[in-house]
């Protein structure tokens, strides 16, 4: 069973859902990123995304794109990626590596696979890459034992909700919402809705991502989710602050808002 | 001769929108019921005689297709090929692409969504597009590059006076591969009433079959009037590729013709020995871009490398992938042709025929100039080069101006 899997079953038995907590590799420094996930860690998050930033992230909001912009502008490459993969791993933490597909493709797919799980990296979540393109990709995944995460949508057929989480390993990802990523007022209407038709063709855990920004609303998606996954609010908490200590100290506070958010479930 | 007439069966794309191992479809999930809704769409339309009638129709009494097909005398004299010039810049707006905006306008309307946002460089898709909406009563949304408003500010008045919305992007390379990603956001956002209206033959399928269908009517147009006219067919066939819509437009009708060279021409830059071009064939590799497997400027960590050419039409890091297939076949030739060889073409164009060319088109036909001596020594006559002027160079008068010395940058 994955590693991923584990830690929703043991969250599940609690009564509880796992937090998934994004951060780009790279932002604000390699080190800092590093810091920065163990801050996360420390102060609660279950499971660390870790996002391998992309010069034309299609899927993401203003705020994770500023914060990879900033990562590749600091030269980040896809090797120290999987370093700090490596280095968050330690922490007993799962990280999940998150990506577009060309940074995957020119490092050699099979490669990624393999270094990714050498270093200790459980799987990774394609938010453009759908099965209908992923043949290599599933061949890599299987070959060195690595979960793959494909992203379903409000606007996915049923008949793509069975194909896409008959390809998945470890979680789903449900994107709470038609968008880009990025922290909002108001939770989803369409989430719960798409979490059940989930629930009739899979019984693997359904993460939620996409406008999670408060305990609150962690809260609220804990209700029917597996996973709570925020990105951009807790980007946000080192973009916005005066220097590297005020931002860990506001990323551990958030983190910790959404981690008891994930105990109290609001059904 | 009908510039609807379909593409012959059992041509690429095959139903996934592959040519070979490029095309296909790397979106977020969310867009695949958009896409798939307007493959639907696209494939019902097609088949109806109805659509295009109307289609056509529209071509003959708004556009104004059949562009001409001139033979430049005096520009042939100067560079030792007969050129023939196919006039797409006498279309209704200037360019090619109104036959992409009308098919898709038509599309959108057929599909009953009210909203259609386009990316745009050179601002001419940007143009095409706001007129398409006006016509049909659209809501338009262009996301054009901060840098491209700046340096093409007349284009920016006439969208909004056509009653666009223009957005300048502000992120990445503010050109237009960063107004593409814009223009993407927000269709996953508002795909249940918005229509994107990609500008050229790129994107997840179906867009670069939809985008080829609606301007192959420029070379069905070019082949017929070329026999009519010479009593054969040309020796090449030569248009710029930035994206690649008009030359796609012009070879495609062609390419089961094997005695007729294509000729597809890159923006060189600097030189492609330079990191300032936009030469995605020449200079870049295989990867995936905007919803597409084609070729790609990119670093060995697969980040996209920023474009430079002084057109901003063709300013793109990515290119079609029918064009990747073309040249991975060779079935098409693509060579760069640099900013002054370009610039250089586009003067001799303008004093030879009083014709004033968009700078992409110069491309072209600086790309015929580099090719005729070659084709003449081959073919032991003098050849015969179809050109596609893409556009008219209006909206580059600045660009030009300052280039010539002309005008310098406050005037």
């Amino acid at each position: 069973m994955s590693r991923i899997g584990v830690a929703f079953d043991k969250a599940r038995a609690d009564g509880r859902a796992v937090l998934v907590g994004c951060m780009p590799a790279g932002f604000p420094t390699v080190e800092g990123s590093i810091a920065a996930m163990k801050a996360m860690v420390s102060a609660g998050v279950d499971v660390i995304e870790l996002e391998i930033p992309y010069s034309d992230p299609v899927m993401d909001g203003p705020v994770i794109q500023k914060a990879s912009d900033i990562a590749l502008a600091g030269g980040v490459r896809t090797a120290d990626a999987l370093r700090i993969v490596e280095a968050v791993a330690a922490t007993g933490a799962p990280v999940v590596t998150m990506t577009y597909w060309n940074p995957i493709e020119q490092y050699g797919v099979d490669a990624f696979a393999r270094d990714l799980a050498a270093a200790g990296g459980t799987g990774l979540i394609t938010p453009d890459l759908i099965p209908d393109e992923a043949d290599e990709w599933l061949a890599a995944s299987d070959a060195h034992g690595l979960d793959r995460t494909f992203l379903v949508s409000p606007s996915s057929t049923d008949a793509r909700l069975r194909m896409t989480a008959e390809h998945c390993r470890g979680f789903v990802y449900a994107t709470a919402i038609m968008g880009v990523t990025g922290a909002r007022s108001q939770t989803s209407e369409a989430a719960p809705i798409l979490v059940s038709r989930l629930r009739e063709v899979t019984d693997l855990p359904v993460g939620v991502g996409l406008g999670v920004g408060t305990g609150a609303q962690a809260g609220t998606v804990a209700g029917y989710a597996d996973g709570v996954i925020v990105g951009s609010a807790l980007i946000r908490c080192l973009l916005d602050a005066p220097d590297p200590a005020a931002g860990l100290t506001a990323l551990r506070a958030l983190s910790a808002e959404l981690a008891e958010g994930v105990r109290h479930p609001q059904r | 001769m009908s510039a609807t007439e379909p593409a012959p069966a059992g041509q690429l794309p095959d139903a996934a929108g592959h040519f070979g191992r490029f095309g296909g479809r790397f979106v977020p999930e969310a867009l695949v019921a958009a896409l798939d809704e307007l493959d639907a769409a696209y494939r019902k339309a097609m088949s109806d005689e109805s659509f295009r009638a109307e289609f056509d129709a529209l071509l003959r009494d708004y556009a104004g297709t059949p562009s001409l097909l001139y033979p430049a005398h005096r520009f042939s004299a100067q560079i030792g090929a007969r050129v023939l010039l196919k006039r797409e810049d006498l279309n209704h707006t200037g360019a090619h692409k109104v036959r992409n905006v009308l098919g898709q306008a038509l599309l959108t309307k057929r599909m009953g969504k009210r909203r259609v946002i386009a990316e745009t460089g050179a601002g001419q898709h940007g143009v095409a597009t706001a007129t398409a909406a006006a016509l049909f009563d659209l809501e338009c949304v262009v996301y054009m590059g901060e840098v491209d408003t700046e340096r093409q500010a007349l284009n920016v008045a006439r969208m909004r006076m056509l009653g666009a919305t223009v957005v300048p992007v502000t992120t990445g390379s503010r050109t237009l591969k960063d107004a593409m990603n814009e223009a993407m956001r927000d269709w996953v956002a508002n795909v249940d009433e918005t229509h994107y209206l990609i500008g050229t033959a790129a994107g997840p399928h179906p867009f670069p079959e939809l985008v080829r269908d609606f301007v192959r009517g420029i070379g069905v147009e070019a082949r017929a009037q070329c026999l009519e006219s010479t009593g054969a067919l040309p020796d090449a066939v030569a248009a710029c590729v930035g994206g690649g819509s008009n030359a796609l437009g012009i070879f495609h009708a062609f390419v089961p013709d094997e005695g007729v060279r294509l000729y597809g021409f890159e923006a060189g830059g600097e030189g492609v020995d330079t990191d300032r071009h936009a030469a995605s064939i020449t200079g870049g590799t295989s990867g995936v871009l905007h919803g597409a497997r084609t070729y790609v400027l990119q670093n060995a960590d697969g980040q996209t490398i920023e474009s430079h050419s002084i057109s901003a039409g063709l300013d793109y890091p990515g290119v079609g992938p029918e064009h990747a297939w073309l040249h991975d076949s060779g079935r098409a030739n693509y060579l760069p042709v640099t900013d002054a060889e370009a610039m250089a073409a586009f003067e001799l164009l303008c004093r030879t025929e009083g014709i004033i060319p968009a700078i992409e088109s110069a491309h072209a036909l600086a790309g015929a100039r580099k090719i005729a001596p070659g084709l003449a020594a081959e073919l032991g006559r003098e050849p015969v080069i179809l050109v596609n002027l893409s556009g008219r160079g209006d909206k580059d008068v600045h660009t030009a101006g300052e280039y010539f010395g002309i005008l310098d940058k406050e005037q």
